[in-house]
């Protein structure tokens, strides 16, 4: 049980400093909320909305399944061809899902080791650049700003990359830490431009980031037009190939496309975990997200802490779209980021903001992608399954007590009714 | 109408808000509901008021044991609430907000705005209440916008009226009005319950008394003729001294000097309006005021935390206006915010990463950006002990505290530094008792230590307790500077906008 809040009108008071302070969000700004949200939803409440989510992935491939829906013509007839259809299809998709992103036991079993391990290095080299983007989302977040543009940051930071990558010679290793360091300063550059705007104009984040999200993406389409950047002899938007000393070596080879990049994906996990919970700039950024009042009273420049966190941010982004770069597709092309700045949401939501949390869900995501693809080559389950289970994910994540309601889980009845607190309380 | 409370328990998790809790409101009386901040008045209201039910006890009304599943119940039933925060829509007008939630409509669904302002006129001609139904809520003073509230209830009806601490909003002119009209709906044989902590008020209003403390009664059928020592030791439950011991003045060089200074709203209104004073080492300057009179943007735009301001303020022999807060504090201003929830605190850190909020730069808690948590914990430890912070330990969440120990951490960190200047804005806002003898021990502390102070309060006794000289604003305007030897009634008028010849 809680208490009630007694809803006020804000007549009484006195206080006008938000208006006053432009860049100051109200404390039960939406995204306030929904950040004050997500850090508070524990670990049991992600896991069950995966189960829960599964759960109804699960009546979905069994509706979809030609074998359900012709045993359904004759259900009274024979009524267990039906459960047996639906098993059989739902334990056929998930068990191809799960052996597509992990290991694939009948070439184990055949002896072929590097063809087993094939979807587990299908995951890595698909979960890289997500754990990075999600990194992305995750750093602003934690100081109360909801980053939607991984996507433009990166497309930006394709640009940098791969000039860099194929526009210079430059001894191997170098060369490729020189095209990583582009790609990390131009993405930081599109991002910072958003922690500017906000410290200086007030600017909501959501509605800059989704702007510029479109100013980066159109501005690569150009770009890849251009002289200076298109292949020669091709009339198709895409870039030269980069240079060999400018891209992520295979750490096995052999047919499995697991580069060295994820090492970096990792390592920047750690290097953000580190700078989140040991130095001053974690501490400042962590405040400014709980407290932008308290922090600025403190005497915190909390204008100056929303671009920190933006450039951290657009440096992550960077070095994800780097991923694919730099090591799988060794071109620029526009479709180089994929859906990976927005599916980053996903993968900061679900890791709760944390670099290892988001390091766990870039995994899970990566994964299912990956075995998304090789459940819709043997089974025929449409891929797009995998994105259901992916929205689905989220979705419960964002409704917390609706999964705390189906486990029957103790906790804040409230919390459902908090976004609907009025003004001025 | 008689209403009786009958063996009321409410719980929240382990906390007993009420603990079998029992009055009898009679007809006619002015029944005051005495109690510290937490004692669980609030709570017993909502449960009467149908917000809350109970866990146990009955609500009887005359004679006739009745269940409150809403407030709707509450009202049916001829109870009325006036809330601390007014519940009122300020683009309505009065006759508006009165129909709120029980319109009448003719055809098609046209409201019958008319009836409602007849009713208005009708009550508040009745109670000599003088409130106009067709003026705009947010046009009218915050005395009258409590009168409307009054009129809500009486329009509906109520023979109970519950008033929760009805004067923190008013004047101390304002005051007086509101308590001469709670007598005149008394004088109507109508049940007035006041919820208040502010003993002054109870004497003067009250006909009986009841002190709740902890959710327990703890005394009932109080005499209004109890003194203040007593009402205050029945409030806290032991012996409480109401005088700030404050030994004599040692005034020095003026730290703090403010010149012309004016502070404007975003549409270039004048909040603060060209304002000079200053504050000299070793004393208390009490900012005195009606909420709401530019002392909350006088004191953002002294700690450089508002962007609209223009003059000069000097601290000692530097000019600080134009600096950033960060530069404020570091020349050894202390500054402990009006909101300390908003505005000091850090809800979900620990006590100790509060203490260092504002340090946190600075070695030896952190060297070139990496910090020494160790250290910080350990300071943590130090000052809850020093500060008599009742926690478990330095590590717990600052939201878990009560608010005089939230109190205590923000004036711990801002004491714990080398301080010139002291600035508390409103240093004891909702804390009990206890808290508010630590505190103001605290503020006289670093009065004589030397450090200029400005205390900004809108409660009469602790401008009493604490100042050597108090500032009166009003409108964004001084209204005069006096010494604590001016009388009540004298510093009343000023609140009110009368200005000294």
């Amino acid at each position: 049980m809680s208490e009630p809040s007694t809803p006020s009108t804000g007549l009484s008071g006195s206080k006008t400093e938000d208006t006053l302070h432009p860049g100051t969000e109200p404390p039960d700004s939406l995204t306030g909320e929904l950040r004050r949200r997500v850090l508070s939803i524990n670990l049991a409440v992600t896991l069950l909305a995966f189960v829960l989510a599964l759960a109804i992935g699960a009546v979905l491939i069994a509706a979809s399944a030609p074998s359900v829906i012709e045993s359904l013509g004759y259900f009274f007839a024979r009524p267990f061809d039906t459960f047996a259809a639906v098993f059989n299809s739902v334990y056929s998709a998930y068990s191809a899902l799960f052996q597509g992103a992990l290991l694939d036991v009948n070439e184990l079993r055949e002896g072929d080791v590097s063809a087993a391990f094939y979807p587990l290095s299908e995951t890595f080299t698909v979960s890289a650049p997500l754990i990075l983007a999600g990194l992305a989302v995750a750093i602003p977040f934690r100081a109360g700003l909801f980053n939607i543009g991984a996507q433009g940051q990166m497309a930006f930071a394709a640009i940098g990359g791969g000039l860099v990558g194929f526009g210079l010679s430059l001894p191997a290793g170098v060369h490729l830490l020189a095209s990583l360091a582009a790609a990390m300063v131009f993405g930081a550059l599109w991002a910072g431009l958003v922690g500017l705007l906000k410290a200086k104009t007030g600017a909501h984040e959501v509605i800059t980031t989704i702007m510029l999200n479109y100013i980066a993406i159109y501005l690569l389409g150009w770009v890849l037009n251009q002289d200076w950047f298109q292949r020669e002899g091709r009339n198709d938007p895409i870039s030269p190939i980069l240079n060999e000393s400018a891209t992520f070596p295979l750490i096995f080879g052999g047919g499995l496309r697991i580069h060295f990049g994820i090492l970096f994906s990792i390592g920047a996990v750690i290097v953000v975990w580190w700078m989140m919970t040991k130095t001053t700039t974690g501490f400042r950024i962590q405040t400014v997200g709980a407290n932008a009042a308290a922090a600025r009273t403190a005497g915190m420049n909390v204008g100056r802490i929303w671009i920190v966190a933006m450039l951290w941010a657009g440096a992550m982004a960077g070095l994800a779209v780097s991923m694919n770069v730099n090591g799988t597709d060794k071109v620029v092309t526009a479709g180089i980021v994929g859906n990976i700045g927005f599916d980053a949401i996903t993968v900061a939501l679900l890791g709760r903001g944390s670099p290892f949390g988001v390091l766990a869900a870039g995994l899970l995501i990566g994964g299912l992608r990956a075995g998304g693809l090789a459940m819709q080559a043997s089974t025929g389950t449409p891929i797009d399954i995998v994105l259901v289970l992916q929205a689905l994910i989220v979705l419960f994540i964002a409704a917390p007590a609706l999964v705390r309601a189906v486990f029957r889980l103790r906790g804040k009845t409230a919390d459902s009714l908090t976004i609907a607190k009025g003004w001025g309380s | 109408m008689q209403l009786q409370l009958r063996g009321i328990t409410k719980r929240f998790g382990d906390l007993v808000a009420n603990d079998d809790i029992s009055v009898t409101f009679e007809p006619g009386q002015i029944h005051a509901l005495l109690g510290e901040n937490g004692a669980g008045k609030s709570t017993l209201m909502n449960v009467l008021y149908g917000l809350l039910q109970p866990d146990a006890g009955q609500i009887v009304v005359d004679g006739e044991p009745l269940v409150f599943h809403s407030p709707a119940g509450a009202i049916a039933a001829g109870i009325g609430m006036v809330h601390q925060h007014f519940m009122l829509v300020p683009v309505f007008t009065v006759a508006e907000n009165v129909e709120l939630g029980a319109e009448s409509v003719g055809p098609f669904g046209f409201l019958k705005t008319a009836d409602a302002a007849r009713a208005v006129e009708r009550v508040s001609a009745e109670y000599r209440l003088a409130v106009d139904p067709n003026a705009v809520v947010e046009d009218l003073p915050v005395g009258i916008q409590q009168r409307v509230e009054i009129v809500k209830a009486l329009t509906r009806e109520a023979q109970c009226v519950i008033l929760d601490e009805p004067t923190a909003v008013l004047t101390p002119q304002e005051t007086d009005e509101l308590l001469s009209i709670v007598r005149g709906l008394r004088d109507a044989g109508k049940t007035i319950v006041l919820i208040t902590h502010k003993l002054r008020e109870v004497r003067e209003a009250a006909d009986v008394i009841t002190v709740i403390r902890r959710g327990r009664v703890v005394a009932e059928s109080v005499s209004p003729q109890t003194s203040e020592v007593e009402l205050a030791s029945l409030m806290v439950g032991r012996e409480v001294s109401l005088v700030v011991d404050k030994p004599s003045l040692e005034v020095g060089e003026p730290v703090l000097r403010v010149n012309q200074l004016s502070v404007y709203d975003t549409l270039d209104r004048a909040i603060v309006d060209d304002v000079s004073f200053d504050v000299r080492a070793g004393e208390v300057l009490c900012i005195a005021g009606v909420q709401g009179n530019g002392q909350s943007e006088l004191v953002e735009a002294l700690v450089g935390l508002h962007d609209r301001s223009e003059g000069r303020i000097d601290l000692g022999e530097k000019r600080i206006d134009g600096l950033s807060t960060k530069g404020i504090l570091d020349l050894g201003v202390g500054y402990v915010p009006e909101d300390r929830e908003h505005d000091g605190l850090v809800g979900s850190f620990s006590l100790a990463h509060n203490m260092v909020l504002d340090t946190i730069g600075e070695s030896p808690w952190s060297r070139r950006g990496v910090i020494n948590y160790g250290l910080i914990n350990e300071n943590g430890q130090n000052l809850i002990e020093q500060y008599d912070v009742r926690a478990t330990n330095a590590q717990v969440a600052a939201s878990t505290l009560s608010g005089g120990n939230k109190q205590k951490v923000v004036l711990a960190r801002e004491m714990s530094r080398s301080l010139r200047l002291l600035i508390a804005s409103q240093p004891t806002r909702g804390l009990d008792v206890g808290s508010i003898e630590f505190v103001h021990r605290q503020i006289i502390q670093a009065r004589q230590s030397g450090v200029g102070v400005i205390v900004v309060s809108t409660e009469l006794d602790e401008v009493y307790a604490l100042a050597d000289r108090i500032l009166v604003m009003y409108a964004g305007r001084i209204a005069g500077v006096v010494t604590p030897d001016v009388g009540r009634d004298d510093l009343g008028l000023l609140m009110a906008g009368a200005t000294t010849s």
